[in-house]
């Protein structure tokens, strides 16, 4: 008999997590020590190590109380902000591609990303601030709105109690068509607002400090954990609805939940960053073209990416007009379309199955 | 094993499926023939849980079928259908890995022995040297193994085979039955099988059921059933009936 073996997607993950979790180090300490104001790297690097608990204490102070401002402040928690909304966005987009079996399924299909953003500019648009939640409102406020129009899209595609999945896709353009009109209409009629709104409706991760990262951090904790768990009845969705189910999987059950945990942490990235475009739809297909679709090693391995790019995205972003700053959305989009377009041309049979 | 009584069946408000009754005894062959649109897969989908018959029972194990849990259900039952595996790139062994799923709880990862399990039934269905490639770089004929073995690999008490053979050119429809055919003889295994080729169903049911516009016509022994009168008026064409050379069961010659 032959020794126990292990299965090749664990071989596989131990080797590559540990790459890209050393790339997305490498990206975050480039971006904490990039920025319109010149800081030197050894100085960066002493302010983060002052922060570290324990060690913290040991380091002293040699830098102007500005330049901590500037990293820990300022810097630091924008670049964790990317980590957490680029793994959130390219764990819903492997999700919803592989549970709605369509290639163009993304984090926005569902008009999650709408709802929350109309809720957001509402917010703006009156400057409504609640005073139990004070300055949360804002992502409070997307992230309900979010999640309300989630469960109206489902209302709309539930046919005689079953969620069919091409009417599910096309409940949320709908959604998403009616939204953007009136995300349009308040546009027109708020002159004076029109500029931060904006912002958020092309995605920045500008208006950031710490609070931010609390908000998303403990829902992406939470889908991340359930999402990966679910991954290997993600592989045996692929098989289509009735194999899945005669080989035992409730696929009513594993979708329903599979779709909610996607689209709340979704909901949750859209609060806080506004809708930043492609991440969900790029990240997962570049990496189910170099991975293969195994969900176990696919999943683990789009959060990374995701993270990693969002967080090249938003360093290009702030640095290359600086002192202005672009929004995040149209770097992403810059970096996006036109390698959707060469996936679209390259794909040979079938874009989704094929890889 | 399995009883049927009276079921009633409409699909999308169709009615398919007429007062079908009958009984499949446990470690046997039971074949359902008829021409198309007779309510062959309906009856096969009312029988694996997919749909729950408007009226009438279907007893599996002295429980109705839609009372088992999906995964109790795949524990007992395994299903294949024409082209049950997709164009995907998956291992093959990962694929029949998926089989042992129905017998783990859920939070269970799957241990030594289902991967044991699972190289096992790869080298009883000669599948070991395709072990690590994908299901997209696989013929048709290979595709079909491995989902058997897939089947295999959740060991079930009853197979249901949707036209298996559909794809298939002759040396691989044979091969796929005989492997069938061993498995159930090894095993104990209950099949129950809708097949288009009322020679193939011939010789390797023991029972078979023809259908006709979702009505029961005869169920019996293919002696019984593949019988010139009861073809010509089921399938409106004269076919020839002989007996095959070695085996002696009823075989159907066309004519044109």
């Amino acid at each position: 008999m032959k020794p126990f073996q292990l299965n090749r997607w664990i071989i596989k993950l131990l080797i590559w997590a540990p790459v890209f979790a050393v790339i997305l180090l490498f990206i975050m300490m480039f971006s904490v020590s990039t920025g319109s104001a010149d800081l030197d790297l050894n100085t960066v690097w002493f302010i983060l190590l002052s922060k570290v608990p324990y060690i913290g204490a040991t380091v002293e102070p040699s830098w102007r109380d500005s330049a901590e401002t500037i990293v820990w402040d300022i810097r630091m928690p924008r670049i964790i902000l990317g980590v957490l909304v680029g793994a959130a966005l390219a764990a819903s987009g492997v999700v919803f591609q592989g549970v709605l079996r369509n290639p163009l399924a993304d984090p926005y299909i569902l008009g999650v990303s709408s709802g929350a953003a109309l809720g957001a500019s509402l917010v703006m648009l009156f400057g409504i601030e609640l005073v139990i939640l004070g300055q949360w409102t804002l992502p409070i406020v997307a992230f309900f709105t979010g999640f309300i129009t989630l469960i109206f899209v489902y209302y709309l595609a539930r046919v005689r109690g079953q969620l069919q999945i091409e009417t599910l896709i096309l409940a949320g353009v709908i959604v998403q068509a009616f939204f953007g009109a009136v995300l349009s209409l308040i546009l027109a009629l708020s002159e004076e607002k029109m500029q931060i709104i904006m912002y958020w409706i092309m995605g920045s991760l500008a208006l950031t400090d710490w609070s931010y990262n609390k908000v998303i951090f403990p829902f992406l904790i939470v889908g991340l954990l359930v999402i990966w768990f679910l991954s290997r009845e993600l592989n045996m969705l692929i098989l289509g609805e009735e194999a899945a189910q005669h080989t035992g999987v409730n696929v009513q059950r594993v979708r329903v939940i599979l779709l909610i945990v996607a689209s709340l942490i979704t909901g949750a990235a859209v609060s806080v960053s506004g809708t930043i475009g492609f991440v969900g739809l790029i990240i997962p297909h570049i990496m189910r073209l170099i991975f293969g679709s195994d969900h176990r090693l696919l999943f683990p391995l789009s959060v990374l990416g995701g993270a990693i790019f969002m967080v090249g995205a938003d360093t290009i972003a702030r640095t290359i007009l600086a002192p202005r700053e672009l929004p995040i959305g149209i770097i992403t989009a810059f970096l996006g379309a036109p390698f959707f377009g060469y996936l679209l041309r390259r794909r040979k049979n079938g874009f989704f199955l094929g890889g | 094993m399995l009883q049927v009584e009276s079921v009633f069946q409409n699909v999308n408000g169709k009615p398919i499926l007429d007062q079908v009754s009958f009984h499949v005894k446990k470690g046997s062959c039971f074949g359902i023939i008829g021409p198309n649109g007779s309510g062959k897969t309906t009856l096969l989908k009312s029988i694996s849980g997919y749909y729950r018959p408007v009226s009438g029972t279907i007893r599996f194990q002295g429980k109705e079928v839609h009372e088992f849990s999906r995964k109790k259900l795949a524990q007992k039952m395994a299903v294949l259908s024409q082209e049950s595996l997709p164009n995907y790139p998956i291992t093959v062994f990962d694929t029949v890995l998926m089989g042992r799923y129905p017998h783990l709880k859920w939070y269970q990862r799957e241990g030594k022995k289902d991967l044991e399990k699972v190289d096992e039934i790869l080298e009883l269905t000669s599948l070991t040297h395709l072990r690590e490639q994908t299901l997209d770089t696989l013929s048709g004929g290979e595709r079909q193994r491995v989902a058997i073995a897939k089947a295999m690999a959740q060991e079930p008490e009853l197979l249901l085979l949707d036209e298996p053979t559909t794809y298939l050119d002759i040396g691989h429809q044979i091969s796929l039955l005989k492997l069938v055919k061993t498995w159930q003889n090894e095993s104990g295994l209950t099949v129950i099988m809708v097949l288009h080729d009322l020679n193939l169903a011939s010789q390797f049911c023991d029972q078979l059921l023809l259908l006709h516009q979702g009505k029961v016509v005869k169920i019996g022994s293919s002696k019984e059933v593949i019988k010139k009168d009861m073809l010509e008026k089921v399938y409106e064409t004269i076919p020839e009936i002989i007996p095959h050379p070695k085996t002696d069961v009823p075989q159907v010659i066309l004519g044109i």
